[in-house]
């Protein structure tokens, strides 16, 4: 395992006490703290380089837009990207979800066609894709789960036989923490045609990802739930399919030239690029891949699979507690109910020895209804939680049971 | 493991009365032609309310509550249905003014004796996420009765 404690000094926030305790931060799966060398990047670029980026005839600016383009090419090779042009900089996974739903697929889902999602996806790979459906009277499949939480494979193979336009997953379930076959899923919808959309807001920051050797179409990632500014992310798409699209947004930097009633619109990325983008995220983003990538994903992934492995036996061991999702294949990702306590009830409990947690039905709607809960209390960990955080969990979370007057076991 | 007990604060959120009106709802399920029905919900956490009354004249005869949410919305709700029976409209929203004073640390409506049980929840005025949570069913009642 990595020394958690080492690597917490380089999260300022970290240094903080809640309610009179250490602070135990286990919301990861919500947004990650940001360490002391992307803050720096962040400041240093305010007082270094800024300036409007692709327009000033400058130093500055030139210096400015340099900054902003090699954040992409870091960004192309975290996640190993088809090119650097792949990489379209968005507010988030929601925003570049919404760039494929809005832009890919009005181009190109008809009447009668079907797109299909999973009964695990968070409502920013549902939504848009419910909108685009009902906007072009197509047909939305939302694939099954098994019991244990997996993406149910046969009822995916059941989905596929309608020939879907597009085929949308996510590589991490950020309700349930399972890890899907992604590259499985994505050779079974491209051998139907599909084009496949895969969400990697809760895989990009935990796992060694490699979007080439997925083969998706498009893949989705967030910066804040891996160490950097919030508002910073990417859609990473194959650039044949990019240079198709029609634009998403209007306006100053996704044109080339603009008549009174028409415009011709620049090379991708920035086709999808309008107006002044988030600099200071993208900059923030590059060094927290330098963090990342310092102490190397593997790793990251093995020690938070391994706390997750000792909270699961922790936290079953409490009379009361259900924990769900598959038993394998699983990140770093603890979803649970404890009796008829209501999570919210133990995140409030919990919140008063420092403990921070989600409650709530995390963005999943279709899950919890399935899994039959309004909610769960979840924990998700990040390279700086070590055992001591599992331990400061479960130690608090005895004190909820005896709250509402369940016995430690 | 740590099994010091709870803060103090704590224990007077989760007080008996409180607990044993989440577990024992009173007046929990639909009525029968009910003349007043509005249904809430708490985005934050997914609490849900459907709050039915049958008023007769300016007075609330019955209220009923289908639920789903934590102890603080539905124990609220609860002692909220056990208040209203016959109360006039005016008089109940007096009391939904009272308890909305009570969650904003008002020492004297934390105090009076109209509130009855509801007084319990005095102490989740020091918890500002849970207001809301308290304050749900009350928002329910105001909504049901202002829309008529
Ligand atoms: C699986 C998953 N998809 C999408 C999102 C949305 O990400 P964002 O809010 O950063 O756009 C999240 C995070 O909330 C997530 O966990």
């Amino acid at each position: 395992m990595l020394d958690a404690a080492r690597i917490r000094a380089d999260f300022p926030l970290l240094e903080q006490q809640e309610n009179g305790h250490r602070l135990v931060y286990l919301d990861n799966a919500a947004t990650t703290q940001k360490p002391e060398a992307v803050l720096a990047a962040v400041a240093d670029y305010y007082r270094t380089t800024n300036a409007n980026v692709h327009r000033g005839a400058y130093s500055l600016a030139i210096r400015a837009t340099e900054a902003y383009e090699a954040a992409r090419a870091k960004v192309a090779g975290f996640v190993n990207a088809w090119a650097p042009e792949g990489v379209v900089f968005t507010r988030g996974t929601t925003e570049a979800l919404n760039l494929v739903a809005g832009s890919y697929g009005r181009a190109n889902v008809r009447a009668g066609d079907t797109v299909v999602v999973t009964a695990m996806d968070h409502h920013s790979n549902l939504v848009p894709w419910q909108i685009l459906c009902q906007e072009k009277g197509a047909t939305l499949r939302m694939v099954e789960l098994t019991d244990d939480g997996r993406i149910d494979l046969s009822d995916f193979g059941r989905a596929l036989e309608r020939r879907p336009k597009i085929v949308a997953f996510p590589f991490v379930s950020n309700a349930l923490g399972t890890v899907n076959p992604a590259a499985q899923l994505a050779r079974l919808a491209h051998a139907v045609g599909a084009a496949v959309v895969v969400d990697g807001a809760q895989s990009t920051p935990h796992l060694n990802v490699d979007v080439q050797l997925l083969d998706c179409d498009f893949y989705a990632l967030s910066g804040h739930k891996m160490l950097a500014p919030m508002g910073s992310g990417a859609l990473v798409a194959k650039p044949a399919l990019l240079e198709a699209m029609p634009p998403y947004h209007g306006g100053g930097e996704m044109i080339s030239r603009v008549w009174d009633d028409h415009a011709t619109y620049n090379k991708i990325p920035h086709k999808f690029e309008a107006g002044t983008p988030n600099v200071e995220g993208a900059v923030g983003l590059a060094a927290a891949v330098d963090y990342l990538e310092a102490i190397g994903l593997e790793r990251i992934a093995e020690h938070e699979q391994a706390l997750a492995q000792v909270a699961i036996d922790k936290l079953t061991q409490i009379d009361g507690v259900t924990v769900y999702g598959p038993r394998d294949h699983r990140a770093g990702v603890v979803s649970f109910t404890y009796g008829d306590i209501h999570p919210h009830d133990i995140a409030t409990i919990l919140d008063q020895d420092g403990v921070c947690i989600r409650a709530g039905h995390h963005c999943a709607q279709p899950l919890m209804r399935r899994l039959n809960v309004p909610a769960t209390a979840r924990a998700s960990f990040y390279l700086y939680n070590g055992r001591d955080d599992v331990d400061a969990l479960a130690g608090s979370l005895v004190k909820a049971g005896a709250l509402f007057g369940y016995v430690p076991a | 493991m740590d099994t010091s007990l709870p803060e103090p604060k704590l224990s007077t959120l989760y007080q008996e009365l409180i607990l044993d009106h989440y577990r024992r709802p009173r007046n929990k399920g639909s009525l029968e032609g009910p003349t007043h029905a509005v249904s809430l919900t708490n985005p934050l956490c997914g609490d849900e309310i459907d709050l039915q009354l049958r008023v007769d004249g300016d007075v609330i005869r019955e209220a009923r509550f289908i639920g789903r949410g934590c102890s603080i919305s539905q124990a609220s709700a609860s002692m909220m249905t056990q208040l209203l029976k016959d109360k006039p409209v005016p008089q109940a929203l007096a009391l939904a003014e009272r308890m909305t004073a009570m969650m904003h640390g008002d020492e004297a409506a934390a105090r009076d004796k109209s509130l009855g049980d509801l007084r319990a929840l005095a102490g989740v005025s020091k918890f500002p996420v849970r207001i809301k949570c308290a304050l749900l069913p009350w928002n329910a009642l105001t909504d049901a009765v202002k829309s008529s």
